[in-house]
């Protein structure tokens, strides 16, 4: 009786559409704010031992794991600075637009076909139209701040991003063709006999190096380059907002590595013999790889010229997309 | 001559586009990643320094003869030198025979520039180069090292790098040789 009643009243508070919301909301926000951690900290000593160095040893004490979480406590206590010229609401506003759509992001994310916010059946479609938000963002940031830099450095990042947008939305077009689905799950569900990385190697390097140039990250990382324009659109933040834009650069990489390994490496899916892992440890170390591969690319090549960025977009990756798209369709026609 | 400086400056066209270089460039960095790394972590473990580190100037009082070359040869003028001449009578008559003391020799580690011409130019060999380098101070006065402090460093001074294999000593070196 005792354990009937307990029972039922689980259900009724499962059954709470708010509380549902409230928790799930809360495993987003946790896990969008401890996994850049992990990447950060990565990057920190991949980076660091890709140049013979050792990286951070002393937060923590034990190989300086602490070292981000010490930064976030420096950015909290530093002085929160807003130029006078700057346009104050919108450089504001600036660095959560460039974050926020990077936590929606997560909601359409499966780490297995249970374990998922939402199964939105235009699921990649969201993806890639909230992806595009963030340049909002980064120009509310850049012309906000009333510095040539900042200016110099937004328009970069818009130009980049409308150009690197194109080929990453073609590339996962191919994949929706080959997948008659745009929901996640479904995508990943489609891959139960090889990973879609496998019959479309080049759509996969395609959305890999379009990924990094959405992202800014080097090699492609002219709208931030330091050498010559400080540090682009962030150059007047400091504090917890500047903190925030870093933020939404190592969400990014989540998020983006997250939704690679959903297109083209079978999301949650182990590979074949290996079914005793768990579906969301396969995601993690499907995100964690390809976030090794962002970070080895920015230990090994210089930063392209503006005009070499454009090209590469305009003149290999869209062209090679297309064709991509032609292949794609010709083969699920004809087959 | 003209060809060479074409063969340097390779233009766009000639270069292979093969991309093995973009895979040749991840190879490296991916070596050097599972290599270990160089870093020495001082203060936790000491750096490992060659006998001809310039790290501080250690004085060996019993060879100084007051002959003030170092302190006239320093280009910032940061070696003090007092001294006074004694005359011992002599034990069985004739001249008496004098010698000069040393009462104060200090260099001023906070103008020093390490520049080693005092060390270079010492006839006496009274003066080495020391590897020992972690003598910072919080105030600017102690960083002046009078003899005593300058003394101690003698006992950090390493023993002179061996001549390389078929190396020609130098001239001075042969004429110390003992015959």
């Amino acid at each position: 009786m005792i354990a009937e009643a307990g029972v039922s009243y689980v259900n009724q508070w499962l059954s709470n559409y708010w509380l549902i919301l409230a928790v799930k909301t809360a495993v987003v926000l946790i896990f969008f704010l401890t996994a850049p951690l992990g990447v950060g900290y990565a990057e920190h000593k991949v980076l660091a031992h890709m140049q013979s160095r050792l990286g951070p040893m002393y937060a923590g004490r034990f190989h300086g794991w602490a070292q981000l979480i010490a930064d976030g406590v420096k950015f909290i206590q530093k002085e929160d600075i807003i130029p006078a010229a700057a346009d104050r609401w919108v450089f504001s506003l600036a660095p959560a637009v460039a974050l926020v759509p990077y936590i929606a992001l997560f909601v359409v994310i499966p780490f297995s076909n249970q374990i998922f916010i939402l199964n939105l059946d235009v699921g990649i479609f969201f993806v890639m139209s909230i992806t595009s938000v963030t340049v909002i963002g980064v120009l509310m940031a850049g012309w906000s701040s009333a510095n040539k830099f900042s200016l110099i450095g937004a328009l970069r990042a818009a130009a980049q991003l409308i150009a690197y947008e194109l080929p990453l939305v073609l590339a996962a077009a191919s994949i929706v063709m080959q997948a008659g689905t745009l929901s996640m799950i479904g995508i990943v569900e489609a891959q139960d006999r090889y990973w879609f990385a496998l019959t479309q190697p080049v759509g996969f390097v395609i959305f890999l190096v379009a990924s990094l140039a959405e992202l800014t990250r080097p090699p492609f990382d002219m709208p931030v380059a330091d050498s010559e324009i400080i540090f682009g659109a962030y150059t007047e933040y400091s504090g917890l907002k500047f903190a925030f834009f870093l933020l939404a650069e190592y969400g990014g990489i989540v998020a983006l590595a997250a939704v690679a390994s959903v297109l083209y490496l079978g999301g949650y899916r182990a590979l074949p013999g290996m079914g005793l892992i768990p579906p969301p440890l396969w995601m993690a170390a499907k995100i964690g790889a390809l976030s090794f591969i962002v970070i080895w690319l920015r230990a090994t090549y210089p930063r392209l010229r503006e005009d070499q960025l454009q090209q590469v977009s305009w003149l290999v990756l869209i062209p090679l997309a297309l064709v991509q798209i032609m292949v794609v369709a010709i083969v699920k026609v004809a087959v | 001559m003209a060809v060479d400086e074409q063969d340097v400056r390779q233009s766009p066209e000639d270069a292979t586009p093969s991309g093995l270089g973009l895979l040749k460039g991840l190879a490296v960095t991916m070596k050097a990643m599972l290599h270990p790394s160089i870093t020495q972590q001082y203060p936790e473990e000491m750096p490992d320094l060659p006998p001809r580190s310039r790290g501080v100037i250690a004085l060996k009082q019993e060879n100084c003869t007051v002959c003030y070359k170092c302190s006239r040869d320093c280009p910032d003028w940061c070696i003090y030198i007092d001294a006074h001449k004694e005359t011992h009578p002599p034990a069985s008559g004739g001249k008496a025979r004098s010698a000069k003391i040393l009462d104060r020799f200090a260099i001023d580690y906070a103008l020093c520039m390490y520049c080693g011409i005092c060390v270079e130019v010492c006839p006496f060999d009274a003066l080495f180069w020391s590897p020992s380098f972690d003598y910072a101070e919080y105030e600017i006065d102690l960083l002046t090292h009078e003899k005593e402090r300058l003394e101690e460093w003698t006992y950090t001074v390493l023993p002179p790098p061996l001549i390389e294999e078929g190396a020609v000593p130098a001239a001075d070196d042969a004429l110390a040789e003992p015959a």
